[in-house]
């Protein structure tokens, strides 16, 4: 049964129930709708209600259920003998599944349904899938084939099954509902206590992704942690990993990375903060209206320009230029792409992100202290620098703290602007890589998800988001905390 | 007695001259004051002038991806090489392949040139080289759509080379081309010849947003059809998805959550997300929704997904405050009129937050259409040349491109036409992004109320 065909016939029974609990409950008041307990589009929503939620959550339920049944059953099928050589379970199961796809929607599905390949060899049904459009890992064998025909039968019979059990449960939803639809129901308690269960789980959304995060990342680190000494991947101070040789051969330590991260993200702050921060206290403290409200909005549409196009324009701008006037003829180094560049990019990048975290901290310094500091006969720049900035520099730190989180967590520059050579070097000429770029490079292309060289990314992943994580909770603490001195 | 008038406790530095005359620890401070200002106005200027910058540089890379040289001619589609069976049967035809169209056009350039009057001492085979290869397949399937075409003769326009295309916008000229394996002067002379009698000319063409991706050695006929495409379905998960999503979940944190635990957890967690680096929802699209939940790669609905997740904190958030703008007396009035708390949110607060909303809504969306990074986790990243089916025959679960990865894998390639091609297509992601924001701003003007 189709799920397409499952959604159709539950839209149906919804909207059948709709109809038929708002006409039964006026119907029991003799066509008065006065003297029902709720208005009458209340009965309505209860009977869709109660005939789709209890249906649809069995359908996402069974259809994220059903795969794991189905590859464990697989897997107790298959025994370990059928492996080809150097070939890994889980390359086998995805195999059988596409050749099950392959079976069922290719042009094949016709002629099998009707028996004709019988007793066709296993490499004649694999030339034939092939020509279907289905990619096969290996040369199809005959447990394989075996084991999809096995698997497509059952998955048929499985997906019958659900589509019988999710449409009865929604049928006996409506039945339910419709019964009770008479005028002393309080059917609008019951829709709202429903539509208050609904945007309950609207809000718990973000500690399903949250959890999906860590879940995912722990995982898989936890399965690299197994092929690949922590101990190695903390203190290594080489990345080198090979795609060629399996296992052993790679050196893949995070510390180079670490260091490329930290470096560029440094040389960010150091352009970001100074001018980050003379614009805003210029811009709150010294410009006037007019220049300010040109100024201010120009500064932040920095903010809004997305990432890639700063890659971009360290790519075909910085980099070459600052190769060209000041690698080159100093003798530091000939690549475009160097930590200077992604640095100096990404400090561009930063500056609206500084300026108007300050802005707003600045702004939140009572005017007493400033009307204080002046009278006592204090210039302005006097004023700013020992009454504005120390009371704000909490919040100022909290802001260069976010700053330096999104400058660690920073991809499109880095991969574009800093290269991609793991190296533990001073010279910022020099090209250098960071975590980021190493979690595209180690997932993207074809990749082998049980090798440790992919696996190291969700590790590298997961240091990340600690790392973020971290700095993110100190400076909203700092402040949060800070915050609460004026208020 | 006070310090006040203790004549030790004047200081030594101040005081002495009259008020009306400066000294010199007054100048020095005014100076300090005078550099300081500076500084805050150099460090405005420097945030400005990288603006200006960043645009002009991808502007003056990228402007000439709209331009492209074509050139015109006649080309005979003859009988005995395209359908010698004479039956017009696709299957036949299509047998024909690039290779037997190609002295059509190699023909047909010629007969060109020599009805242009001009003298070319290059053989046909390297007058061919001014003419791109992604032409050739482009008449080929032109012919196979229209088999009656064939035995006539048509007029055509093809699009030039590469490399003749980087010569009328300033790539190459003669001395590189003397250096150049792919062209030589002759051929630079002879498209100078061809463009005198107005056969070969540069211009806008739109082709550059219409047509897909083409191969390494084709920059000329890349374009961003599939890319524009795939980041429209995107977007459209996205809208569909998110601000459902989010204004639920801001409806439930903002007029109905209890003050406990739970409500707690769930705000920590919005405000992290939106601080976590987007590079690691790539890792959990690629964790979670492709290998666990087995959903295609490189797939729209993937890409949706992961965005829809990183859009959320941006949405809930400027929901919550468009919530917290309506004033308590709305939802008062309400619920002393006899409404539920549930009819006086959803009939009163909701339709007044709403321009809030939107405008929140908007704003995420931009953000979404410009993320990279965790769509190349996805396989995103691929090279993609057939057009996604329409959303209703499953075109979410067609590969797909979006308009920021195709820019990055253009960038990845050798020829540096992709350089001029990836700055326009930043140059049209850039036209999008400020379309939505002015619709931001605009119905935030409009429709906004304050009280």
């Amino acid at each position: 049964m189709q799920v397409s065909f499952i959604l159709l016939s539950l839209a149906a029974i919804g909207a059948l129930a709709f109809v038929t609990a708002r006409h039964r409950a006026i119907a029991s008041v003799g066509g008065d709708a006065r003297r029902l307990h709720s208005l009458p589009i209340y009965y309505g929503l209860n009977g869709s209600i109660m005939a789709l939620v209890p249906a649809l959550a069995l359908l996402v339920a069974w259809m994220l259920v059903q795969p794991l049944f189905l590859d464990g059953a697989i897997r107790s099928d298959l025994s370990d003998s059928v492996l080809p050589e150097g070939s890994a379970m889980g390359l086998v199961v995805s195999d059988v599944r596409r050749v099950a796809e392959g079976l069922e929607s290719g042009p094949l599905a016709q002629s099998f349904i009707a028996g004709d390949f019988a007793d066709a060899t296993p490499e004649e049904v694999g030339r034939m899938l092939v020509r279907g459009g289905t990619a096969l890992g290996a040369p199809l064998t005959r447990p394989v084939l075996d084991a999809a025909m096995e698997y497509r039968t059952t998955s048929r019979t499985l997906r019958w099954i659900m589509g019988i059990a999710v449409l009865a449960v929604a049928v006996i939803g409506a039945a339910v509902a419709i019964h009770r639809s008479e005028g002393s129901y309080r059917a609008r308690n019951v829709v709202e206590t429903g539509m208050l269960g609904l945007l309950m789980v609207s809000a718990s959304i973000a500690i399903l992704t949250t959890l999906g995060i860590v879940m995912s990342m722990l995982f898989e680190t936890a399965n690299f942690f197994s092929q690949y000494p922590f101990t190695r991947f903390f203190f290594n101070t080489t990345w080198q990993p090979s795609f060629s040789g399996r296992g052993g051969a790679s050196e893949l330590g995070i510390l180079p990375l670490l260091w490329g991260t930290l470096y560029i993200s440094l040389i960010a702050l150091i352009v970001a903060v100074p001018i980050g921060l003379f614009s805003a206290i210029y811009l709150s403290e010294y410009a006037g209206r007019a220049f300010r409200s040109v100024a201010k909005p120009t500064i932040e549409i920095l903010a809004g320009i997305p990432t890639i196009v700063y890659g971009l324009f360290a790519l075909i701008t910085v980099g070459p230029l600052l190769r060209d006037a000041i690698a080159s003829p100093l003798g530091l180094g000939n690549s475009a792409s160097s930590v200077m560049t992604a640095g100096l990019v990404m400090g561009i990048m930063l500056i609206p992100f500084v300026s108007s975290l300050s802005d707003d901290i600045i702004n939140a310094v009572p005017q007493a202290m400033r009307d204080g500091s002046l009278g006592l006969g204090a210039t302005k720049s006097e004023t700013i620098r020992m009454v504005i900035v120390p009371a704000a520099l909490p919040g100022i730190v909290g802001a260069v703290l976010l700053a330096a989180s999104r400058a660690i967590g920073e991809t499109m520059i880095v991969v574009l602007g800093a290269g991609a050579a793991a190296r533990l070097d001073l010279n910022p000429f020099e090209a250098m890589t960071t975590v980021t770029v190493k979690i595209v490079s180690q997932l993207t292309g074809d990749t082998d998800f049980n090798s440790p060289e992919t696996l190291v990314a969700f590790a590298l992943g997961l240091t990340l988001f600690v790392i973020t994580l971290g700095l993110n909770v100190l400076a909203l603490f700092i402040v949060r905390k800070y915050r609460e001195q004026y208020e | 007695m006070t310090d006040a008038t203790a004549p030790g406790a004047v200081p030594s530095g101040a005081g002495q001259g009259s008020l009306l005359a400066r000294d010199t620890r007054t100048a020095k401070r005014n100076a300090a004051e005078g550099r300081f200002k500076i500084y805050g106005l150099v460090a405005v200027c420097i945030g400005i002038a990288a603006l200006i910058v960043l645009l002009t540089s991808i502007l003056t890379s990228g402007l000439s991806a709209f331009r492209q040289t074509t050139i015109d001619m006649q080309v005979t589609l003859d009988e005995e090489r395209l359908d010698p069976s004479g039956a017009r049967d696709y299957d036949e035809m299509a047998r024909v392949t690039t290779f037997g169209y190609a002295p059509l056009l190699r023909d047909g350039l010629q007969a060109t040139i020599a009805a242009a009057g001009i003298e070319a001492d290059l053989d046909p085979g390297d007058a061919m080289d001014l003419i791109s290869d992604e032409s050739i397949a482009q008449l080929r399937n032109r012919v196979l759509d229209n088999p009656d075409l064939v035995g006539q003769t048509i007029d055509l326009t093809v699009l030039a080379s590469g490399r003749i295309d980087g010569f009328y916008k300033g790539r190459v000229s003669y001395a590189s081309a003397e250096l150049d394996s792919n062209v030589s002067p002759e051929q630079l002379r002879l498209a100078e010849a061809l463009e005198e009698r107005g056969a070969l000319r540069t211009g806008l063409d739109w082709r550059f947003l219409t047509a897909p991706d083409a191969s390494d050695t084709r920059p000329e006929a890349a374009g961003l059809g599939v890319a524009i495409l795939g980041s429209a379905y995107m977007m459209l998960i996205v809208l569909v998805l998110a601000l459902p999503i989010g204004v639920a979940a801001s409806i439930y944190l903002e007029e109905f959550a209890p003050q406990n635990r739970w409500t707690d957890l769930i705000e920590v967690n919005i405000s992290n997300l939106a601080a976590v680096p987007s590079i690691v929802f790539g890792i959990l699209g690629l964790a979670i929704f492709i290998n666990f939940a087995g959903l295609p790669q490189s797939a729209p609905i993937v890409g949706g997904l992961v965005l829809t997740l990183m859009t959320l904190p941006t949405i809930i958030i400027a929901t919550r405050a468009a919530l917290k703008a309506v004033p308590p007396s709305i939802r008062d009035a309400a619920l002393g009129l006899g409404a539920s708390k549930m009819q006086s949110v959803f009939h009163h607060v909701l339709p007044l937050a709403m321009p809030g909303i939107l405008t929140g809504t908007i704003i995420g969306l931009a953000q979404a259409l410009g993320e990279t990074a965790p769509l190349l986790l996805i396989g995103m990243v691929a090279f993609v040349r057939e057009y996604p089916d329409t959303p209703l025959d499953g075109g979410f679960f067609d590969p797909a491109t979006a308009l920021p990865v195709q820019v990055f894998n253009w960038t990845q390639r050798s020829d540096p036409a992709f350089v001029e091609r990836a700055s326009g297509a930043i140059i049209v992601l850039l036209a999008f992004l400020l379309l939505m924001n002015l619709t931001a701003v605009f119905l935030r003007r409009r429709f906004e109320r304050r009280w």
